[in-house]
């Protein structure tokens, strides 16, 4: 026990101790977070991953700010009942634009990775006011609050600013993007609304979600659901075995 | 002079908070900013009134116990509300309508959830974790806490930091990070109060009067630089307005998962489990009035866990798009950990040789012990469901939820309780606690509700992964998954029960250390002297 004797240094000099322990608990941290930004396989290279539409930017928000992640995953395995049940696996590609990532760790209800195009806006709209009409089986709280909450100018700002700050991290927002944004957030939400939105958001859906005039937190939030998963192409993806 | 320094900073902080409120962006920055404005101007009014006086005499060879005392009232009435929230949200996923229409917006399942998890870990076990910690290091250390008043500052700003997160995640402000769900002003709050800790448990630890430093310490240490690494580096963010409470997360996608979960595994590692240990390797001696077992295991099992804990986050991510090589790691060091954590099971357990008698006398070693049995099972479970396997079935599932309670609830409350039980009569110089008897039913009561806890989640949990997976002869799934949220109805009420139960103990141990405080005898004069310890 020799070694062990040699520990009467480290634990009669406060700082010593301190030190040595701070470098000790570095390591694995080290090791496992920094390849993951330079290791070129990390994240898959897939064509139709675009940054969030300002509308869906908002629903995103809804989303955390209700804490959806404490009951749904947004992270299919590729295990086969999963992909039976809610499509193709998940890659790390789809996950790029999001600050923080959401894909959860509980589900208390199903996986949300795919739900995009799964179920009409109406549904989802029953769903989120009282989700027992349509699954009488569910314990999710109801939403209905949200048919009522306006999205006005000011909230389409507070997504523009957000929108500046992704810039900052590098999503590829253009000029033209930013110019738009309050604009875009609107039109989104309109039936007949500008189609210059999908020239700039390729894939997006351009509609009333909830079927009211105005636009509000039940059309972001739809908006954001019927987008979730629908971007990449598939034929694209190679999968990489050393991954 | 360092007075009106103090009243021209306060003054500052009041005035800079009320502009910041006026021009808040949204409801959330602007409670925040309330509440620093109220916080400065009860402490310049404070300080106003004793400016000039003679600043009172502090024997530099007594221990500083009033934050000590304070903070086991807040550990005490934090565990209370982080346990009630849990039983509220217990029940409302059994009965949905425990979300009621009036409250919809504040009170749904989603915002509860971050209120309940913070309340009973950064709260309670907070609260817990800072106030042994003042306490161990004063008398393994034989010196005064280092710093002044700075102890006052990390009690109060702590309790500010926690009313901050709460109203934040009733009011909607969360980053989204499970378990570091409070924004940026918050983070940063967090921050400066951690710092004046640190610098108040080192510089006590480097005033000692004892040559070595005692074992409690050095996990004390570790938890305390540990937790800072940890909650820099995840809440890395930057706001999107000086005035709103919103900012964006530095990291995503990938990245964010595995800083995530590295951050998360070792909350658990650090906060959860190493300041715990630190707990237990002071208040198990001196309850079971034995030496720690074993000095070499000491030190082995310290370094190997401080080492092997930070590479496990990866196996919450097991199977998601995250790299293989990542999660390979992640399951191999977990399993590693295995060793280190019965390594401190042992030397706990093991303290108690030649003084197992006292488990049939003593109520307070009984939930010491227990806790340190649940330390040991759930250290095993941890490991098991990290294996790549056997995560396929139990990631996702109830399963989880139940191993994080067999660990949160036995262990971290119930070695809480136990150094509650041993704390308060110390520090209100009584001659004992009020009732055995009710320590007896705290016990009881919340032993089986542990076990109603985590045997309805190994149920439910088990019983949802494989029903998910189910496939008939034509290889078509067999339940949708509305079919397994109806399935485990019963078993959520079961859990509900279970969390009631937990809760009744802890509302029967206010009561009982209530009631050592103001109707026992004092003990007679031996006075809280600082003497090297033996």
């Amino acid at each position: 026990m020799g070694l062990l004797d040699h520990h009467k240094k480290i634990e009669t000099h406060a700082t010593l101790l301190l030190v040595l322990s701070f470098l000790v608990v570095t390591i694995g941290g080290i090791v496992q977070i920094v390849p993951l930004f330079y290791l070129d396989n990390t994240i898959e290279k897939v064509e139709g991953m675009r940054p969030y539409a300002p509308l869906e930017i908002a629903g995103r928000e809804i989303y955390l700010r209700e804490g959806c992640y404490t009951c749904h995953s947004q992270m299919i395995r590729p295990m086969r009942d999963e992909v039976e049940r809610y499509g193709h696996y998940s890659l790390a590609a789809e996950s790029m634009y999001d600050h923080p990532f959401q894909w959860g760790s509980k589900r208390t209800g199903p996986d949300l990775a795919r739900l995009g195009g799964r179920y009409s806006d109406d549904w989802h709209v029953q769903h989120m006011i009282n989700p027992r009409d349509v699954v009488p089986e569910s314990i999710m709280p109801s939403y209905a609050f949200m048919m009522n909450r306006t999205l006005d100018r000011s909230d389409a700002e507070h997504v523009r600013d957000i929108m500046a700050v992704y810039r900052v991290l590098g999503h590829p927002y253009t000029e033209e993007m930013m110019e738009n944004a309050v604009d875009d957030f609107f039109a989104q939400a309109e039936d007949f609304g500008d189609p210059g939105l999908l020239d700039r958001y390729p894939g997006a859906q351009q509609r009333s979600f909830d079927g009211q005039e105005q636009v509000t937190e039940m059309d972001a939030i739809i908006a954001y659901m019927q987008m979730l998963g629908t971007l990449v192409d598939f034929d694209t993806f190679v999968p990489v075995a050393n991954r | 002079m360092w007075d009106y320094l103090k009243l021209a900073v306060l003054g500052v902080v009041v005035v800079v908070a009320a502009i910041a409120a006026s021009m808040a962006r949204d409801l959330p920055y602007l409670v925040h900013m309330l509440v620093i404005m109220l916080a400065a101007a009860i402490t310049f009014v404070w300080q106003i009134r004793r400016a000039g006086e003679p600043a009172p005499v502090t024997n530099p060879n007594e221990y500083m116990d009033g934050p000590i005392r304070f903070g086991v009232v807040a550990t005490a009435f934090w565990g209370v509300i982080g346990f009630l929230v849990g039983v509220v949200i217990a029940f409302q996923l059994a009965w949905p309508e425990l979300n009621f229409q009036w409250a919809q917006g504040y009170l749904n399942f989603g915002r509860l959830r971050p209120l309940h998890t913070s309340a009973v870990i950064f709260a309670f076990g907070g609260n817990a974790l800072i106030a042994t910690a003042f306490y161990v290091v004063q008398r393994t250390s034989a010196s005064r806490l280092w710093g002044g008043g700075l102890a006052w500052f990390v009690f109060w700003g702590y309790q500010i930091f926690i009313v901050m997160a709460a109203t934040g995640y009733v009011l909607g402000s969360t980053q989204g990070n499970e378990y570091a769900e409070p924004e940026w002003l918050t983070d940063l709050w967090l921050t400066i109060v951690w710092v004046a800790f640190l610098a108040v448990y080192m510089g006590t630890v480097i005033n000692r009067r004892e040559p070595h430093i005692y074992v409690a310490n050095w996990f004390y240490i570790a938890f305390i630089v540990t937790v800072a690494m940890l909650h820099l580096v995840n809440n890395a963010a930057i706001p999107v307005s000086a005035f709103g409470s919103k900012s964006v997360p530095v990291w995503s996608g990938v990245q964010s998962a595995m800083i995530q979960w590295w951050y998360g595994h070792n909350a658990v590692g650090f906060f959860l489990t190493a300041g715990f240990l630190g707990m237990m390797y002071y208040f198990i001696p001196k309850q079971a009035e034995r030496p720690v077992y074993s000095y070499k295991l000491s030190i082995m099992h310290f370094w190997a866990l401080i080492f092997l804990y930070i590479w496990a986050g990866p196996h919450h991510l097991h199977y998601t798009a995250l790299p293989d090589w990542a999660q390979t790691l992640g399951m191999t060091f977990s399993i590693m950990l295995w060793m280190p954590s019965w390594g401190g099971m042992i030397n706990g357990l093991m303290t108690l040789s030649g003084a197992w008698d006292k488990l049939r006398t003593d109520p307070i070693i009984r939930m010491m012990v227990v806790a340190v049995g649940f330390y040991g099972m759930a250290t095993f479970e941890g490991p098991m469901m990290s294996i790549k396997a056997v995560n396929s079935l139990s990631h996702y599932t109830d399963w989880t939820i139940g191993h994080v309670h067999s660990a949160a609830l036995g262990w971290n409350g119930m070695i809480t309780f136990g150094a509650l039980y041993y704390l308060v009569p110390k520090l209100w110089q009584r001659e004992g606690l009020y009732s055995l008897r009710l320590v007896s039913w705290h016990f009881w009561l919340a032993t089986i509700g542990i076990v109603l806890y985590a045997a309805s989640m190994w149920v439910t949990g088990i019983m949802e992964g494989l029903m998910w997976r189910e496939v008939d002869a034509q290889g078509f799934l067999v339940n949708s998954f509305a079919d397994t949220v109806a399935a485990k109805f019963p078993m959520y009420v079961v859990r509900g029960l279970g969390g009631t139960m937990f809760l009744l103990g802890a509302i029967i141990m206010c009561y009982n250390l209530w009631k050592t405080v103001t109707s026992t005898a004092e003990k007679q004069p031996a006075r809280a002297a600082a003497v090297p310890a033996e």
